[in-house]
């Protein structure tokens, strides 16, 4: 596997060309120049190009992950903006954006700008989200405009919920007429009580404290009451059970409000009766739940009450994670894994090639505001080249990241990215 | 291996029927030995068994020195206070450590549910749990196990009350899985916040009214109200507590049949359980002490001996 910077002109010849934004899906070529999207059309010369031959292998946008952890600054032991940027475009992604519980938080213009500075070389675009308040602390707002004017994508405290309605409040009408998305890890801590597994029957048998999903749906509901009431944007992250899909579906059903939803492959491919007993690597935020919740997740992604995937690509150390569950960190790795986890889930729910690809690449930028038209002539190039029925086994070797916690290591997946163009590199197997 | 179908002994609820049964046959003639005026025997001479408790024990701690001291093992104690946990080392680096200088076997006392699941990731030698976080307490519940059954013969069919802090409770959770493999009838009693009813899916029963459970039930088991565990406002009050779910002298009294009531210790007296009834004819709660010793040297000698 390598990433080399692009020198010559690139022919991808003959491939399945699937463009998610305009709905189409085609027989045919892409020539790319100096990086750029030069054409795209059913016959191109391949004279003094470096051809890449397509046939049987689909040809689309570059993935964008509205949801990622790279721990730069503070952990660099575990991911730093390189490694990750790696890890993301090895799993198909062009398009990153970070979340701000890094050491120091994310929670001014400067640590923006650090972050925008450090990734202008790499070779996938990584926007960061800042944090609503300062420190994560949940009391005062950080600078939303200066922020934004330097690069924050959107706002939010990551993995700390924001307790204070009226700090939520506020956070949704100040960032209104900015129009980016408040972001909000909805967990009732009381409720949670310190819950280290979703409440049932699994955490009744193995003595760990259980999460209820109330915990989660109940301050959805409350965000969502937020967002009504004050029209501002709120996007929900990592969605866990019905209970919440319920709630957002019924939200949706006004008009007016202005709310978007993710899921992560993980929630979509694990219920708790797949958790190996006291295995760290199963161990995530918000909990995986129950058979009926993982259902309940598919159908809302698949009706369109859940817009996106999102991995919650979380890296952790092997000594973080090497610990007696209740002391270990939630989180699991999540870029390099994403597409042959959920093409492998809804291709046996029959959804559509072209859909899934949707949930990958349109749908999350609309959330985000950015590009969508990505075959654009005279776009710079943010292509990946998937086969769609490959079935393969992820282990160690597939992995970019710095770190190893997933669960999904040794298990089959189906569908494998083979290249992707990023900012004039190109990735190969 | 040892003699057992498993490297270690973590809980009841992997541990197959036959597995409980070899142990509680060795332990009635490990239990004989303890009445004879030389109890030592060489059984496992040679053999080094550290005893890690991370957590404060007493007569769990007693018990296995006492039983491991017994089959003429060295033993080597731990104890959190004086170890370098407390300069922040992880679980792990200890307990590498400590099995680097060759020792056969851990007993371990943790605070966090899974550590044996945890430790036996990255050690060689045999695991014995004594107790871990709210997980399971498999030796309790063996000595609990053997304790019914030298008074009725046999643990089918009976019926088994266990009463209390269900939630927080591993000798609770042990019991319930090694009762229900052996076929007892197991109903679970204590406050509703602190029994889950997800526990039915392991096949036992709730009920609420304390009276209900001591008219059903030959033998109850009474857990000790762990309020070193509490985070939050579980319970009112222990004047309301014993009301409630109190073992206390009038409502064994008023109980028509013979019922034998057991204690893991250590007990509140006056709280879940009335000092009348612990020192009833009823009560037996200091075989379930000597036992203890009988089921500890029971199970070393099974992991620890070779076919």
């Amino acid at each position: 596997m390598k990433i080399n910077k692009i020198t010559k002109k690139i022919l991808l010849k003959d491939g399945l060309i699937i463009d998610p934004f305009k709905e189409k899906k085609f027989k045919g070529s892409i020539l790319i120049e100096n990086g750029f999207i030069s054409k795209i059309s059913n016959e191109i010369s391949d004279e003094d190009c470096e051809v890449f031959d397509c046939k049987n292998l689909i040809i689309t946008h570059g993935f964008c992950d509205i949801h990622a952890h790279f721990r730069e600054p503070g952990d660099e032991d575990m991911e730093t903006l390189e490694s990750g940027a790696f890890s993301a475009m090895s799993g198909g992604y062009t398009e990153v954006c970070v979340m701000p519980n890094t050491n120091p938080t994310i929670d001014s213009p400067e640590t923006i700008k650090f972050i925008i500075d450090k990734s202008k070389k790499l070779p996938v675009s990584i926007f960061p989200i800042g944090a609503i308040t300062l420190g994560q602390k949940g009391k005062e707002l950080t600078e939303f405009y200066e922020m934004n004017k330097t690069g924050a994508i959107a706002f939010s405290d990551d993995g700390i919920p924001v307790t204070n309605s009226n700090v939520m409040r506020i956070a949704l009408e100040y960032s209104k007429p900015l129009g980016v998305p408040i972001i909000n890890h909805s967990e009732d801590l009381f409720l949670k009580n310190e819950g280290q597994l979703n409440e049932g029957i699994l955490s009744t048998k193995l003595g760990l404290k259980g999460n209820p999903d109330i915990s989660e749906s109940i301050m959805i509901n409350r965000d969502l009451e937020i967002a009504a009431f004050t029209k501002g944007k709120l996007h929900i992250p990592h969605v866990s059970c019905k209970k919440s899909v319920d709630w957002i579906r019924l939200a949706k059903s006004n008009d007016e409000i202005n709310i978007s939803a993710e899921v992560t492959p993980h929630h979509l491919a694990f219920d708790d009766t797949n958790i190996i007993p006291f295995d760290t690597n199963f161990k995530v935020a918000p909990p995986i739940r129950t058979f009926k919740d993982r259902k309940a997740l598919i159908d809302g992604l698949i009706d369109g009450t859940i817009d996106c995937i999102a991995t919650d690509h979380a890296p952790h150390s092997i000594e973080k994670k090497t610990n007696p569950f209740e002391f270990a960190p939630p989180g699991m790795i999540g870029l390099e894994s994403s597409f042959g986890v959920i093409n492998k889930i809804l291709s046996v729910e029959k959804l559509p090639i072209e859909k899934i690809i949707k949930l990958l690449t349109n749908n999350p930028r609309k959330i985000m505001k950015l590009n969508q038209d990505l075959f654009k002539i005279g776009t710079l190039a943010q292509i990946t080249i998937l086969d769609k029925d490959e079935e393969w086994t992820f282990n160690k070797d597939f992995i970019f990241s710095k770190s190893h916690n997933s669960p999904f290591i040794n298990n089959k997946l189906i569908g494998k990215i083979k290249s992707v163009i990023s900012k004039s590199f190109i990735f190969t197997r | 291996m040892g003699l057992l179908k498993q490297k270690h002994l973590i809980g009841l609820k992997d541990i197959s029927k036959e597995d409980i049964e070899l142990i509680l046959k060795h332990a009635f003639s490990f239990r004989e030995i303890l009445d004879r005026p030389i109890k030592k025997v060489p059984t496992l001479n040679g053999k080094t068994i550290a005893n890690l408790f991370f957590e404060n024990s007493t007569r769990t701690k007693i018990s296995f020195e006492l039983a491991e001291r017994r089959l003429s093992a060295d033993t080597i104690n731990f104890a959190k206070n004086t170890s370098s946990i407390n300069k922040g080392e992880s679980l792990k680096d200890t307990i590498k450590n400590i099995e680097t200088m060759k020792i056969d076997c851990i007993v371990i006392r943790h605070n966090a549910s899974g550590c044996c699941y945890h430790i036996k990731e990255y050690v060689d030698c045999v695991i014995i749990n004594a107790g871990d976080g709210m997980f399971e307490h498999p030796t309790q519940a063996l000595l609990d196990i053997m304790s019914i059954k030298e008074k009725k013969g046999s643990i089918k069919n009976l019926n088994i009350g266990i009463v209390g802090d269900i939630y927080h409770s591993r000798t609770a959770r042990s019991n319930i899985f090694g009762l229900t493999k052996l076929g007892a009838n197991v109903m679970l009693c204590g406050p509703a916040n602190l029994v889950p009813e997800d526990m039915k899916e392991f096949g036992v029963k709730i009920n609420y009214n304390i009276d209900e459970v001591l008219e059903w039930a030959d033998v109850v088991n009474v857990l000790r109200i762990q309020k070193e565990r509490f985070n939050s406002n579980f319970l009112p009050s222990s004047r309301e507590y014993r009301n409630a779910f109190g073992i206390t002298k009038e409502r064994l009294k008023k109980i028509k049949k013979e019922i034998i009531i057991m204690h893991p210790g250590p007990t509140n007296i006056g709280v879940e359980i009335d000092n009348y009834v612990v020192e009833s004819d009823q009560s037996i709660i200091f075989d379930q002490v000597l036992n203890g010793v009988a089921i500890r040297m029971s199970v070393l000698y099974l992991l620890l001996s070779s076919k």
